[in-house]
């Protein structure tokens, strides 16, 4: 059987270093397209490794180390690659879709290890305990299917499906009983429907591009008062003085972002102005602009003074910002700074001194346990969205040869192809959509019958 | 009871003289079985107790195919057709479909006088009541009239006849078709040996005496003008063409039918049999489309000279009083005489999951089953069963491998894998949504899928196929050539400015030209000088210059559903043992390990088709058995 190009994170998510696998037919060129040798005169060997950097649109990903194995002698008994990389989720997502643009595909679970088996690279004992494996694999990752979906993707998928059944229904319907008594779609209707629908698939491409926070790192929005050392905090973690740091308040005007690791996963922390109303226009231009970083952020610190009471006022500070936000995303810590400095209570909340570095470990675990709980809800993230985007991206094509094929005026029987082609990559991820449902949806709606 | 014993005279006996009874005898006397068909009425072969009518969307497609392996359908059907029409014109190459009414009479008797010449073949008039089983194979079958006969096989073809049960309002009694009776015992004694059977349910409309028409008042549908058929053979086609006759349903009458729903044993529940969705009787109609104000009605007529006529939508099996009384307010039926009531009728098939895709029962070997027994309905689809069972159980009997044609290859494919992989929970009929593969399963095509394989069994003649050879190399000839040979602008752009289509600027290939939508070859051919006297000199026939046009056309489209074809065919290249214990296997899921045990599919791409059976299970599979 010649097998086509797969590729998979072969180390679970969160560790320091990742691994991706590549094994298939091609696997050489498609990875001699992505990755550059560090020394040109050093060329690409079997079972040597090679240092060099992973490129794309001529920016380099990041570093890594390659292994390249010629077919039969690899895991696989393929053609194969390894690249090992850095453990960030967001490199790893990058990397794989890269793979995919050259011509990969996501490796279904247990998929290596099953070409292994089938290129008598294991016994039968081994093949067994590689079968309960992938049984299980696919049951999690069954149940998994629609939790991963984040917020209403689940919801959106489920009615794209029924439109795509919609859609198809009426194709077929002109196909198989155009000799009854029903009205077909008209071509605007059909043409209206179509890009409805790719209106919608892109929407969601977009925003598996652009929403998934990991992929940027998660961003968290560094909030307070004037003065209360949101960029004195920022400086700490990062240990280096990015931010302008002054005993006057207000120095930050504007947001400034800078991006670190805690535990494997990508943060991109917001600095921002104070909270405070200015008639200075530089100055509110800041704040309105913290507002909207904390609108966007995953995770908001919100900083406080220690030493002024946590009473009213400052609950008040606190709702301004989450009135102003959607919290349901959303997880708000609030951090009690300068504890260096004489303070009467013991506040709820976590208790720093960014000047004198105490506290910042506590409240580096605490960000990462609150974005870790986040992901074991959504387990596999980084894998499946990959693996929807991949799907999605097919039905976007379908769905676009369609709006071209009614452009042209092609034949219904040509627009079912694509049609049907949209309907089977939608079921990659929704489950299989079966010649019985869109008959089911034609005799639902339709008289048909002589 | 004590049978007389008819002994080593038949290879094969097949029960029933439908559609799937003739081909089934015919193909398996042909293919050298001594075979004796036995049917209750040898009078009546291949009756057209429906539509009179042959092919249709998806169906006419399957006549082809049975016509490309050597069946005889597409040939009786042409002999005795009345009108033809290629259905879909508009819709594109991949569904168009043939389709033609017949004189049901002359239909009927063409299919016996071919029987009747075909050597190796016995007729006999009777009614089997039980089969001879010997050690889990079937050796003969006993008859109402107290004979037991040998024979090696058995292909069951018993249509609707098994406990038969018509309905007409509150009237109800045993028959096969009115006037017919049904046949007793043999459900009962085939379960007994194991297998399970449940009830379907079909209908069938009123028939009218045409001498009681007001034609004046109906829209007439006549015929394609320039004709066709079915056979890729050239056979004559020679009653004269009659039309059939379009009028509408209304809300008067849709009132007076709901006057006879008490009376509806499909609304009182006394028919238990499933009904098929895709024709509902009329009652049905109205009252699942209550809004809709009227119903088209087709009068087809059932022979060249008689005066019955078939009123198509008008399936019911409301009491007669009732049925007439709303035909009087149909325009152009206001006078109309009923001949035969419309009627609905019950009958006994037996769940095909019991069959492999030889259609060999999986319990009795040598004993298959085909038609309407299998919870089918149509003619065509009974054919095209009938002729592979009676291919499958001659080879069997030589020790051949069974012909399995893949669902990639025929729209007979599809409905075996469909019937023997899924079942059925209505009567299965063809659609062209069934087939993954559409547009490789083209009416035009039948013969380049099918006609090598029908002169490698032995079933399609030496001469046919010659014919078929040439017209082979011909296609390749002027697909070549189309491919290949350039026109100048100069000579071009004014044939195209008559068409019209935009100009050409430089010299481009022909078949690049047929790439747009608004150029026929047609068209070009008696335009184009230098292609008119290819063409020519060539002497093509029509249907060479049809095919090509198709395939330059649908080019892209082809190819690209060629490899979508290919790799899904990767899985039905694995094969499975059948008698594999699945239940061993617990990294399967408890509803896979159920359904394939109970389905025991014959190769993983069979697997991967029942429903339950996840992809996981399939990845299990294929890691446990190996390839």
């Amino acid at each position: 059987m010649e097998q086509d190009c797969i590729c998979a994170p072969a180390t679970a998510a969160g560790g320091a270093l990742g691994v991706i696998r590549i094994s298939g037919k091609g696997t050489k060129e498609i990875v001699s397209q992505i990755f550059t040798p560090k020394k040109a005169s050093f060329p690409l060997q079997d079972r040597k490794v090679c240092f060099g950097e992973i490129t794309a649109k001529g920016e380099c990903l990041d570093e890594v180390l390659l292994w390249l194995f010629s077919a039969p002698h690899s895991y696989t008994g393929e053609e194969m690659a390894e690249i090992s990389c850095h453990g960030s989720p967001y490199i790893q997502q990058q990397m794989l879709e890269l793979l995919i643009q050259k011509g990969c595909r996501m490796a279904r679970p247990g998929e290596f290890t099953q070409r292994a088996f089938l290129n008598g690279k294991m016994d039968l004992s081994q093949a067994e305990a590689v079968a309960d494996l992938i049984a299980s694999d696919t049951k999690a990752s069954h149940q998994l299917a629609f939790s991963q979906l984040r917020g209403g993707y689940a919801q959106e998928l489920e009615s794209l499906r029924a439109e795509l059944i919609r859609l198809v229904s009426l194709l077929e319907l002109e196909l198989d009983f155009s000799e009854e008594d029903v009205e077909f779609a008209d071509r605007r209707q059909l043409m209206e429907l179509v890009s409805t629908l790719s209106g919608k698939v892109g929407q969601l491409i977009r925003s598996f591009q652009m929403g998934n926070a990991l992929k940027r790192g998660v961003p968290v929005a560094i909030i307070g008062r004037p003065n209360a050392g949101k960029s004195t905090l920022l400086n700490t973690l990062l240990q280096d003085d990015r931010a302008i740091v002054s005993p006057i308040p207000g120095t930050t005007r504007d947001t400034i972002e800078e991006c670190m690791t805690i535990d494997g996963i990508t943060f991109r922390f917001i600095d921002t102005a104070g909270l405070r109303k200015s008639d200075d226009p530089v100055e509110s231009l800041g704040f309105a602009r913290s507002i909207k970083a904390a609108q966007e952020a995953q995770i908001i610190l919100f900083i406080r003074d220690i030493s002024v009471p946590f009473d009213q006022h400052a609950l008040d500070d606190i709702a301004f910002v989450t009135d102003q936000c959607d919290m349901k995303e959303k997880h708000l810590l609030v951090v009690h700074n300068r504890c260096d400095l004489p303070h009467e209570t013991t506040p709820p909340g976590i208790i720093i001194s960014a000047k004198e570095k105490t506290g910042v470990d506590k409240l580096k675990q605490s960000i990462a346990a609150v974005v870790q709980a986040d992901m074991k809800k959504s387990d596999g993230v980084l894998l499946t969205n990959v693996r929807h985007y991949e799907a999605l991206q097919h039905v976007l094509a379908a769905l676009r040869q369609m709006q071209t094929g009614l452009e042209t005026g092609i034949t219904p029987d040509l627009l079912s192809i694509d049609a049907r082609d949209a309907i089977r990559h939608l079921g990659e991820i929704t489950g299989e959509v079966t010649n019985e449902d869109v008959l089911s949806a034609i005799f639902s709606k339709f008289c048909i019958g002589k | 009871m004590e049978y007389a014993i008819h002994e080593n005279i038949y290879d094969l006996i097949v029960v029933g003289g439908g559609h799937a009874g003739c081909e089934a005898a015919c193909s398996a006397a042909r293919l050298g079985a001594k075979t004796l068909l036995v049917s209750m009425n040898i009078n009546l072969f291949a009756a057209m107790s429906c539509n009179p009518a042959i092919g249709g969307i998806a169906k006419g497609q399957i006549v082809r195919e049975i016509d490309a392996l050597g069946g005889m359908t597409g040939i009786v059907a042409d002999k005795s057709m009345i009108q033809f029409r290629m259905l879909n014109r508009s819709k594109g190459a991949a569904v168009w479909s043939p389709r033609s009414q017949n004189d049901k009479y002359r239909f009927s008797a063409e299919w016996k006088q071919i029987l009747t010449n075909t050597p190796n073949l016995d007729l006999r008039e009777d009614c089997v009541t039980d089969l001879i089983i010997q050690e889990g194979k079937v050796t003969g079958v006993k008859t109402k009239l107290g004979i037991a006969i040998t024979a090696q096989a058995v292909i069951l073809t018993n249509g609707t006849f098994l406990n038969g049960r018509i309905h007409v309002g509150e009237i109800n009694f045993s028959g096969g078709r009115i006037g017919e009776l049904a046949a007793f015992d043999l459900t009962e004694n085939l379960q007994k040996i194991g297998f399970v059977s449940e009830r379907l349910k079909t209908g069938t409309p009123v028939r009218i005496d045409g001498r009681t028409i007001d034609f004046d008042k109906m829209e007439e549908q006549k015929g394609d003008a320039e004709g066709g058929g079915f056979s890729f053979a050239n056979i004559q086609h020679p009653l004269a063409p009659k039309s059939c006759w379009i009028t509408y349903t209304n809300p008067t009458v849709h009132n007076i039918l709901r006057k006879g729903f008490d009376a509806s044993p499909l609304f009182q529940g006394r028919i238990k049999g499933v009904g098929p969705r895709y024709c509902p009787s009329i009652e049905d109609k109205i009252e699942r489309f209550a809004d809709k104000e009227q119903h088209q009605l087709f009068l087809e007529p059932e022979s060249e000279t008689g005066i019955e006529y078939y009123l198509n939508g008008f399936s019911s099996s409301l009491p007669e009083n009732i049925q007439l009384e709303a035909l009087h307010h149909i325009k152009g039926l206001e006078k109309a005489k009923i001949i035969k009531p419309g009627y609905a009728i019950e009958y006994d098939y037996f769940p095909p999951t019991q069959l492999k895709r030889s259609l060999e029962t999986k319990l009795i070997q040598n004993l298959y089953f085909a038609g309407q027994i299998n919870g089918t309905t149509g003619y065509e689809e009974a054919a095209c069963q009938g002729l592979m069972a009676g291919i499958n159980a001659v080879r069997k009997l030589k020790g051949l491998e069974a012909l399995t044609l893949q669902r990639n290859e025929a729209y007979i494919g599809v409905l075996i894998d469909d019937l023997t992989t899924k079942g059925v929970d209505e009567p299965y009929r063809m659609f062209t949504s069934r087939a993954e593969h559409r547009i490789l399963l083209r009416q035009d095509n039948a013969d380049l899928r099918l006609s090598d394989i029908g002169f490698q069994i032995g079933l399609l003649g030496e001469e046919r196929y010659k014919a078929f050879q040439k017209k082979r190399r011909d296609i390749e000839i002027l697909q070549n050539y189309l491919q290949t040979t350039s026109v100048e602008p100069e000579e071009t752009n004014p044939v195209l400015a008559t068409i019209p289509s935009s100009p050409i600027q430089q010299k481009c290939k022909i078949a690049q030209l047929l790439l747009r939508p608004e150029i026929q070859l047609s068209g070009l051919v008696p335009n184009l000088p230098v292609l008119k006297s290819f063409v020519e000199t060539s002497a093509f026939e029509k249907a060479v210059l049809e095919e090509v046009e198709i395939l330059l056309k649908y080019q892209n489209y082809i190819e690209k559903e060629k490899e979508t074809a290919n790799k899904m065919q990767q899985l039905e290249n694995i094969r499975l043992n059948p008698d594999f214990d699945y239940f061993s296997i617990s990294s399967l899921s408890t509803e896979a390990r159920q359904k394939l045990s109970r389905i025991k599919p014959a190769t993983l791409g069979q697997a991967s088709r029942i429903s339950g059976v996840s992809p996981s299970d399939i990845a299990v599979l294929m890691v446990l058995l190996g390839r």
